[in-house]
């Protein structure tokens, strides 16, 4: 292969920039450099900008204008969510539902809240990654006010049962919390219609459909009441303060456009490459499993756990080669621990060290997939040749 | 910044010879050093097989469920008490692998250590051959001096009548 050849797998973390949305960004970034609060021209072209970029996106997931707020991303978007919503409906009650397999853009939010006096129930999972709506219902109580559950999660791919939970939720005699879910993975691979989903707040990210890193969105129903996280100059409704980001707002809604449209061929086309990469996995590479269930998985998410080849070095050997992948394995994060996700569905701790995560993008070819897996070939011989666990 | 372009090109000098592919995107900036660059991607002294290898001290440290292991196994010049082969594999992360290989070139240097050396090799040896560590990181290589030590010691228990 040429030198410096790239093969990018690491799509759930992050997406290239599409050429359209960079085109349409720039004159923004150049041009359009008024405060969107000010009341001059420059200041209204740049509102303009905004508005119509709002209504644009709430067009797509079927809401009104007002529902969406802008954010410097998925993690704000979660943190006001969880934050916002609880902390203004504290006086209804003071116990919240989310799952042990959610971002730590969630989990961190709960932590918070429970030191804050919000008591928290973590739902665990079946060995698919999946929640069960039953189990959410019979952990429902008189003063349960919020339910968080992810609509795809990011190191697994399992789709949750969102419609489903929506109906038991509004269905119950016993509480009717807000409903809350985080589709920054779904975004782009499954339908996002809110109320398809029966939700009263979802989270968007731009960086992971194409768009600039950075921005992102919360939809919350007019139906609800949200506090702030971050106070200031009043925008967003006041719930969300701070110099509106013109530029990577317009590109955001121009790659939600854009993801929109091509959802369903690209869902197709990724699962193909998907199912393809993982049965050529299985038959060239012994002692493989694959985390996490195939049926309620995303297009693009291959998890596969390698025994006695440990999560980092396998990517940091594949990154040389020109792939970029990512894994699962303690000795990668931060904390040095194994993934919270692997973990919770029952994945052993000799496997969870050993995992890693392929994602397949938009740009993604057959070709870069066979290049791929050749390598990975290579590199788990090479591993496994000097590795302690056989 | 003056010192910054420095340190550039010195690592660009000691990383960019046998870096394949991909030098010029990251061999300056990797997420470790060069030296545990240079050991993860060509580590020295691997025993691919233990059979027939005639062992005088074998010394085993770790558990998969922790995410390292390593495997030491050694030859001792019985009438000089030193280290003359030092072979080993590891399960583990790019600085675990690093500092085996590490580990393993520092026994056999200079004629080899003295079993008194091997014994009291300390972490902070290692580590300071690699080029530094990240903190969090360190307990890779407190496995790999452990594992020597523990092939000592099993020389000593077994071997060494």
């Amino acid at each position: 292969m040429g030198y410096g050849k790239r093969v990018y797998l690491d799509n759930a973390s992050t997406t290239p920039i599409a050429q359209d949305v960079l085109d349409k960004m720039f004159s923004y970034l150049k041009e359009v450099y008024g405060n969107p609060s000010s009341l001059h021209k420059e200041g209204r072209t740049a509102k303009k900008a905004v508005q119509k970029s709002r209504s644009n996106i709430a067009s797509i997931i079927g809401c009104d204008t007002d529902e969406i707020i802008f954010t410097s991303g998925g993690t704000e978007s979660d943190n006001l969510a969880l934050i916002g919503l609880a902390e203004a409906n504290r006086h209804k009650g003071k116990h919240i539902i989310t799952s042990s397999i959610e971002h730590k853009a969630v989990l961190d939010s709960c932590k918070e809240l429970e030191k804050r006096g919000f008591e928290v129930t973590y739902l665990g999972v079946d060995g698919d990654g999946l929640v069960s709506a039953e189990n959410l219902e019979s952990n429902l109580k008189k003063d349960t006010i919020l339910v968080s559950i992810m609509y795809a999660n990011n190191e697994i791919g399992s789709i949750q049962p969102i419609k489903k939970i929506s109906k038991i939720l509004k269905q119950s005699k016993t509480a009717n919390p807000i409903f809350h879910s985080d589709a920054c993975q779904a975004c782009g691979a499954l339908p996002i219609k809110v109320n398809d989903l029966g939700v009263d707040a979802l989270t968007i990210s731009s960086s992971k459909i194409y768009g600039p890193k950075g921005v992102g969105c919360v939809y919350i129903s007019n139906r609800v009441k949200t506090a702030p996280i971050i106070l200031g100059g009043g925008q967003e409704k006041g719930i969300r303060s701070g110099t509106e980001n013109v530029a990577s707002i317009v590109g955001f809604s121009k790659a939600l456009s854009i993801a929109n449209e091509k959802m369903e061929k690209m869902s197709v086309q990724q699962t193909k490459l998907r199912d393809y990469f993982i049965s050529e996995i299985m038959k060239n590479i012994t002692d493989v499993s694959v985390n996490g269930g195939i049926v309620y998985r995303l297009p693009n998410n291959i998890n596969l756990s390698i025994k006695g080849v440990e999560g980092e070095s396998l990517v940091l050997m594949l990154d040389d080669l020109g792939i970029a992948c990512s894994t699962g394995s303690a000795c990668s994060s931060i904390d040095l621990n194994p993934s919270h996700v692997l973990i919770n569905i029952g994945v052993p701790l000799e496997l969870a060290h050993c995992s890693v995560r392929f994602t397949i993008g938009r740009y993604t070819r057959k070709s870069d997939i066979d290049y791929a897996l050749n390598q990975l070939i290579d590199c788990v011989r090479k591993i496994r040749s000097m590795s302690s666990v056989k | 910044m003056r010192q910054k372009n420095k340190e550039y090109v010195i690592s660009k000098i000691t990383t960019g010879k046998k870096c394949k592919n991909n030098s010029r995107i990251d061999g300056e900036d990797w997420v470790y050093s060069p030296e545990v660059r240079e050991h993860f991607f060509y580590p020295k002294n691997i025993l691919f097989d233990e059979t027939g290898y005639k062992a005088d001290g074998i010394g085993t440290v770790g558990s998969p469920e922790c995410g390292d292991v390593i495997n030491v196994w050694i030859k001792i010049d019985k009438m000089t008490e030193r280290i003359k082969d030092c072979k080993w594999r590891t399960f583990g992360c790019a600085s675990a692998i690093a500092s085996a290989s590490m580990m393993s070139q520092m026994a056999l240097e200079n004629g080899g250590m003295t079993l008194n050396e091997a014994k009291n090799l300390k972490p902070q040896q290692i580590i300071e051959r690699l080029g530094g560590l990240p903190d969090r990181k360190f307990h890779c290589s407190v496995l790999s001096h452990k594992a020597l030590r523990d092939a000592v010691l099993n020389y000593f228990e077994h071997y060494a009548k």
